[in-house]
């Protein structure tokens, strides 16, 4: 069933994989984000309690919601390197988690700036501000665990481990609007029932998170192919990509300026 | 699946399964010291069997009652009443309020519970709901007139 994905376990075929997918990934990114962006930020209607504020959440829930979706797919990655034991695995997981930790700092950014003109206050230390801030420690933490071994391979394991560990914080940001009383509203469209948005205002937040996954997917790409070319630079292949790549500058004729 | 793939998955998910089940039991244990706040209701009844005293610092959350906002009419002291689904607990506060300040709006305020039914809040944040709609479908739906947030009106 899975054997299609056995042969991305090798490196190089990896590493070609992300150099097909990369241009779609980036144009659909750029396409998506400039449509839901613009859309979102001028055209959608202004809300009924909030006005043009309320703008922000185009920003604010793609990177929020994101910041989990990351976390996720790099815990999967971690679990997929520990037990499979596939290194491509581990390369993908250190890929991810900068990205991540990054949706994470814009989703709480975003919060603060909103809260402080709606709720009055720039950050509460209320379950969904501090499970969400608990997230970019984790990020923090898997990314200082992989720095800290020289055996990249030693350092994957304890990284992934870590990053398989963190995951229950994911399920306890979701439903902490729900489990405790909070500051933070409880979820708009995130839920098994009918988004309480109105549809003018839904369809640029679904564009702009679509081109927020994709960013993040066309980042992930190319960290994952600089992190193949950094651990495999002693292997023919990359070598020989190498020596394409030079021999392409050489033929190319230079314009004097 | 070879066996040392599959007693590695196995491992992998006992471990997981206990942390999951150890934070889970840690979260249920510390559930009334993660709600923000207290609602109305359990300021005066109590929460879990406890009153909180009068002279301790508290939060507490519910909606402004309509028609109970009074405003000093020289400074800017305010009071107004906070419900839930019971009793009214009677907030004073002497500064600016959000933006989203109106009646019937969720609130959260911080203070001294200086007798059993009011707080003396010294500060008062806005709650609002999960819901987002243009002024005129709010109007439509609920006969909410769009209450445009005062500019300036926030403090730095």
């Amino acid at each position: 069933m899975w054997k299609w994905l056995h042969p991305y376990a090798k490196t190089e075929s990896a590493y070609q994989l992300c150099s097909s997918l990369k241009p779609w990934l980036w144009g659909g990114a750029l396409l998506s984000l400039a449509v839901g962006t613009v859309w979102g930020l001028a055209f959608a209607p202004a809300d009924y309690q909030q006005g043009d504020s309320f703008r922000i959440i185009y920003i604010h829930v793609p990177s929020a919601i994101l910041s989990m979706g990351t976390y996720v797919a790099m815990a999967v990655a971690a679990l997929v390197g520990i037990v499979w034991q596939w290194r491509t695995a581990f390369m993908s997981m250190i890929a991810m988690a900068p990205v991540g930790a990054l949706m994470t700092f814009i989703a709480l950014f975003t919060g603060a700036a909103w809260g402080k003109p709606m709720w009055g206050a720039w950050w509460v230390w209320d379950a969904r501000l501090t499970s969400e801030l608990i997230l970019l420690f984790l990020y923090f933490g898997v990314m200082a665990l992989y720095v800290a071994f020289d055996d990249k391979q030693q350092a994957g394991k304890a990284a992934g481990v870590m990053a398989l560990v963190g995951v229950v914080n994911v399920p306890i940001i979701h439903y902490s609007v729900e489990w405790w009383n909070t500051l933070h509203q409880g979820a708009t469209i995130s839920k098994f029932d009918t988004p309480s948005i109105a549809p003018e205002m839904l369809w640029p937040l679904l564009i702009n998170l679509l081109g927020f996954a994709l960013f993040i997917a066309a980042v992930t790409v190319v960290r994952l192919q600089n992190e193949i070319l950094r651990r495999e630079i002693h292997r023919p292949w990359v070598q020989q990509l190498a020596a394409s790549r030079l021999e392409q500058k050489k033929v190319e004729p230079r314009h004097a300026v | 699946m070879n066996p040392r793939r599959q007693s590695r998955l196995i491992v992998v998910i006992a471990v997981g399964s206990l942390i999951a089940g150890a934070i889970g039991l840690m979260l249920y244990a510390l559930t009334d010291s993660i709600d923000l706040f207290y609602t109305p209701s359990e300021v005066i009844e109590g929460k879990a069997g406890q009153h909180p005293q009068v002279g301790q610092r508290l939060r507490i959350g519910g909606l402004v009652v309509p028609g109970t906002v009074v405003r000093d009419a020289t400074s800017l002291a305010v009071s107004f009443d906070l419900v839930d689904t019971g009793p009214k607990v009677t907030v004073v506060y002497d500064g600016i309020l959000p933006d989203l300040f109106r009646e019937g709006q969720g609130i959260v305020a911080t203070g001294v519970l200086v007798d059993k039914t009011t707080i003396n809040a010294e500060e008062v944040l806005a709650k609002h709901d999960e819901e987002y709609m243009p002024p005129e479908l709010a109007e439509k739906m609920k006969g909410i007139k769009h209450v445009k947030p005062e500019q300036g009106a926030t403090s730095l």
